[in-house]
């Protein structure tokens, strides 16, 4: 990389800082907690909008991960959702009216609280429907990955989001809050990921998985992006770039081997698609407020002429637990023993 | 004799303190190193904790121990001394850190060295004969000199290691010394360290070593040599170390396997192993075994070699190999069937008959997949759809190796697919390519297109299989590539059919083949390439094909009507 290329991508890293600092005050602080954040806590950041049903099941998973304090940002939740946080012992909440979408789909705020809160914690940024599998995830808590991590000067990991659905329709058992949501969105699929590089900014573009192949045969190229770094050792220089598939500075996103070893990786399990979605593509449609013009949203509307788009087909497999996962390929457990 | 116990503690100091109180409980004396660098009240906290101890535990001068510097063998120094000079009756010394734990018995270790009472347990090996060097060093760490750290300064470190090769400097190293290293857990016999201790020349050595890097890995690995008369060339700790010299850890989930591994003490315990602790912290069912880590030596070396090798022919999220780099470009054999297709009109069904691998159509084509059985997806939900293939047609047919695993892929192409994949598999070991090139004429002869078209199509198809066929035969092609022409493939269409067969059942062996799939009817053939020439396109990738098909017609031997005017 040249002098050139290093200049210009440590502006891009300033840009970003200044608009975080300048979103910042789009947050109203609804409960803050973060006097009780410990030096060797681990942190959830996410942002969530009437998510209210996913809440006590993502707080569960993460605090039996071993997650010390949640880090969250409601975004104009109607549906009793900051209420219940606002009660939780270990939650620290902001709430806005702003526009997702001109907060960078939410980046802007999380980093703000990033900044603020982050520096010498591992923090892991995923949304209430992303649950977060890593190695050995069902015997070891994830301080023995944080240790492991540090111990190897390693300051960030890989996740892929993997996307979760039913079989026959997503309404075919209603989610009940509090459920596990892999109860009903067991199903994913195994290998039909593409993967380039991405040379700006070093990290991997990966797209594929049932939404590429149902919603997007066509246009392959608009399919949603799958690549993820959700848990970072976070320092003051650091900064979210595009959500969380790539960071600045750019050495944090090779989280991948070029000389055909496999380092550490997890996976995000995506369980968006849970019976609630159709509405919500519908609604979230109407606000605009997602990605290259809710493109995918759209494409979700469309898709599924009946509402609720069937993503199963018969090769997909049915999720059993990271072993599974790891013997795929999907995800790997490096020099980790 | 007893056995006296040094151990170097840094962090997770309640820990350190279960396991000295462990140690003393058998009777062993212990000399705690505390790390400079550990904050005062901790210390004072676990100075005081110990305190009922008394004589049994006592701590040394304490240094500061940063990773592959001096420090470290300082403090063993300091503490070892303290250890023979406070007590008489140890036999041998044991050196510890805070994360180690003991997984037998105490007693049994005792008895097993008491066995023994002159041997010496210390890895030693010469720099020569071991590849356990991390970040190019070996002779090297002997002979250069290292004012910089390796963990704060890595730029400064490997600057001024350049300097120091490009310059030609060398340390000279003290005569009578053979550089040697090892692991830096070890146990002496007293005889043997207080010869090290105690020799008029360690001031030599000393100096000469402060400047070595990681000393504590060749400091007594290499001394060690000088005095002792019985060399046990291993660890009694059992402590893995991954490809870049950093140790293994353990954790609740390996107690089986530590259990079963009959090692005295094992190395590092993750200090929030709360179940190991309390496991091998409390009753032991007493054992007479030798140490034998081979199964846990198993684990960690597979650990390392995903790490450093990987799986071949995956690409994922973490892996995601520079071009040349892949250690298999696809991870498994499969082949490739170029105008066996036209030729016979059922061989995708017959070959899968005959071998038992999956076959596919034209993978390739440009309406999409042709998967085995018309499927829209295969094995890993890989959807046929043209659109998603051409997104990425290496990693389609990379993901569809790799899905299939355990079983052979087979698949036609040819120049009316998708040609983007051409050089990939012509640069894949683990293709098996068979060509039998100008085929795809077979099916414009019988299209019954204006001649016009098969003309201009004909060219076209023509100069992609040509390019094709270059990369096939080009330096860099590395797949097992077999060409036939169609006037070849005439003079002998079994040969191609059994070579076929062989490709995708290698297994199957060489047996003469029982069935054969039904040959395209090719009369009229050669008239039709004669009027291509005819109209200015030469068709060369056939061969000389006959105008008249003799060949064949004798082949069959078939009576020749019989004409009477």
């Amino acid at each position: 990389m040249g002098f050139r290329q290093a200049y210009r991508l440590r502006l891009r890293r300033k840009r970003w800082r200044l608009r975080a600092l300048r979103k910042r005050r789009e947050l109203t602080s609804v409960v803050d907690r973060t006097g009780a954040i410990r030096r060797s806590d681990l942190l959830v950041c996410s942002t969530f909008r009437n998510e209210n049903l996913r809440l006590p099941h993502f707080l569960d998973y993460y605090r039996q991960m071993g997650i010390g304090h949640f880090i969250m940002v409601d975004n104009g939740s109607t549906d009793g959702g900051l209420e219940y946080l606002s009660e939780q012992p270990d939650v620290s909440l902001w709430t806005t009216g702003a526009s997702y979408k001109r907060a960078r789909f939410g980046m802007d705020w999380l980093n703000w609280l990033l900044m603020r809160h982050g520096p010498g914690h591992w923090c892991l940024t995923v949304d209430p429907d992303e649950l977060f599998v890593f190695p050995f995830c069902d015997t070891r808590p994830l301080r023995a990955l944080t240790d492991w991590l540090d111990a190897g000067s390693i300051k960030s990991l890989s996740a892929m989001l993997l996307d979760m659905y039913p079989k026959g329709g997503e309404s075919a058992r209603p989610y009940q809050r509090g459920d596990d949501p892999l109860q009903i969105a067991c199903w994913f699929d195994s290998g039909n990921y593409t993967i380039e590089r991405n040379h700006k900014l070093g990290n991997l573009w990966i797209q594929g998985g049932p939404r590429a192949r149902t919603f997007f045969p066509e246009e392959p190229y608009h399919a949603p992006a799958l690549n993820k770094i959700p848990l970072v050792k976070w320092d003051r220089s650091c900064i979210y770039d595009n959500s969380t598939h790539a960071l600045l500075p750019r050495g944090l996103n090779a989280v991948f081997d070029e000389w055909g070893g496999e380092k550490a990786s997890g996976l995000l399990l995506h369980t968006k698609f849970l019976g609630t979605f159709a509405a919500k593509a519908a609604e979230e449609m109407a606000r605009g407020q997602h990605y290259a013009a809710s493109r995918e949203y759209r494409a979700y509307a469309t898709g599924g002429e009946t509402a609720e788009p069937d993503l199963w087909c018969p090769w997909s497999e049915t999720y059993i637990n990271w072993r599974q996962l790891e013997i795929l390929g999907l995800m790997s457990k490096g020099n980790w023993a | 004799m007893r056995l006296g116990v040094i151990m170097l503690v840094h962090t997770a100091l309640h820990r350190a303190e279960a396991v000295i109180r462990r140690w003393t409980a058998a009777d062993c004396p212990v000399v705690v190193h505390v790390d400079k660098a550990t904050p005062r009240e901790e210390v004072e906290r676990f100075t005081a904790a110990l305190a009922d101890l008394g004589e049994m535990v006592s701590f040394a001068r304490r240094h500061r121990c940063e990773w592959g510097t001096w420090g470290l063998v300082a403090a063993t120094q300091d503490a070892a001394e303290q250890m023979l000079l406070k007590h008489r009756d140890v036999g041998h010394v044991y050196l510890a850190s805070g994360s180690c734990l003991p997984l037998r018995p105490v007693e049994e270790l005792k008895a097993y060295l008491a066995a023994r009472p002159e041997a010496d347990f210390i890895e030693s090996a010469t720099t020569a004969d071991v590849p356990w060097t991390v970040g190019g060093l070996s002779d090297e760490r002997f002979t250069l000199r290292f004012p910089f750290s390796w963990k704060r300064r890595r730029k400064l470190f490997d600057g001024y290691v350049n300097f120091q090769r490009r310059i030609g400097f060398r340390r000279r190293i003290p005569a009578g010394i053979v550089p040697h290293m090892g692991s830096q857990w070890w146990c002496l016999s007293r005889r043997t360290l207080s010869a090290i201790l105690t020799d008029p020349l360690r001031l030599v050595h000393d100096r000469y070593f402060r400047r070595v890097w990681i000393p504590d890995e060749s400091y007594f690995q290499t001394l060690v040599r000088l005095y002792s008369t019985n060399v046990e060339s291993r660890s009694l700790t059992l402590s893995k170390f991954d490809f870049q010299g950093k140790p293994h850890i353990f954790y609740d989930d390996h107690l089986e396997l530590l259990r079963r591994s009959d090692c005295f003490v094992a190395r590092k315990i993750w200090p929030h192993a709360d179940l190991l602790y309390e496991t091998f912290l409390g009753p032991l069912p007493a054992k007479e075994a030798e140490p034998n880590p081979g199964k846990i030596d198993r684990v960690f070396a597979k650990a390392v070699e995903r790490r450093t090798r990987g799986r071949p022919g995956l690409y994922m999220q973490s892996r995601f190999p520079n071009a040349g780099w892949e250690n298999g470009v696809t991870s498994a054999r499969y082949c490739v069937f170029e105008g066996l297709d036209e030729l016979f009109e059922d061989f995708a069904p017959w070959l899968a008959r005959l071998s038992g691998a999956k076959v596919h159509g034209h993978l390739f084509a440009p309406e999409g997949a042709e998967f085995e059985g018309g499927q829209a997806h295969v094995a890993g939900a890989l959807s046929a759809a043209p659109g998603l293939r051409d997104r990425n047609p290496r990693m389609f047919l990379t993901n569809l190796i790799w899905n299939a695993r355990g079983e052979r892929q087979c698949f036609s192409f040819g120049p009316a697919d998708n040609q983007a994949i051409s050089w990939d598999i012509a640069k894949d070991p683990s293709a098996d390519i068979s060509v039998v090139s100008g085929a795809w004429a077979v099916s414009l002869f019988r299209s019954g297109a204006p001649f016009e078209v098969i003309r201009a199509r004909a060219a076209r198809l023509q100069k992609l299989e040509a390019d094709h066929i270059a990369a096939l035969r080009s330096p860099y092609a590395k797949a097992a590539v077999k060409v036939w022409t169609m006037a070849e493939f005439v003079e002998a269409p079994m040969e191609v059919l059994q070579h076929a067969a062989e490709a995708a059942a290698p297994q199957a062996g060489t047996g003469r083949l029982t069935e054969v799939p039904k040959m395209a009817d090719l009369a009229g053939f050669g008239r039709f390439l004669q009027q291509l020439k005819n109209e200015g396109m030469h068709p060369h990738l056939m061969g000389d094909y006959p105008v008249d098909p003799a060949p064949l017609g004798k082949r069959r031997s078939v009576r020749k009507p019989y004409l009477v005017r």
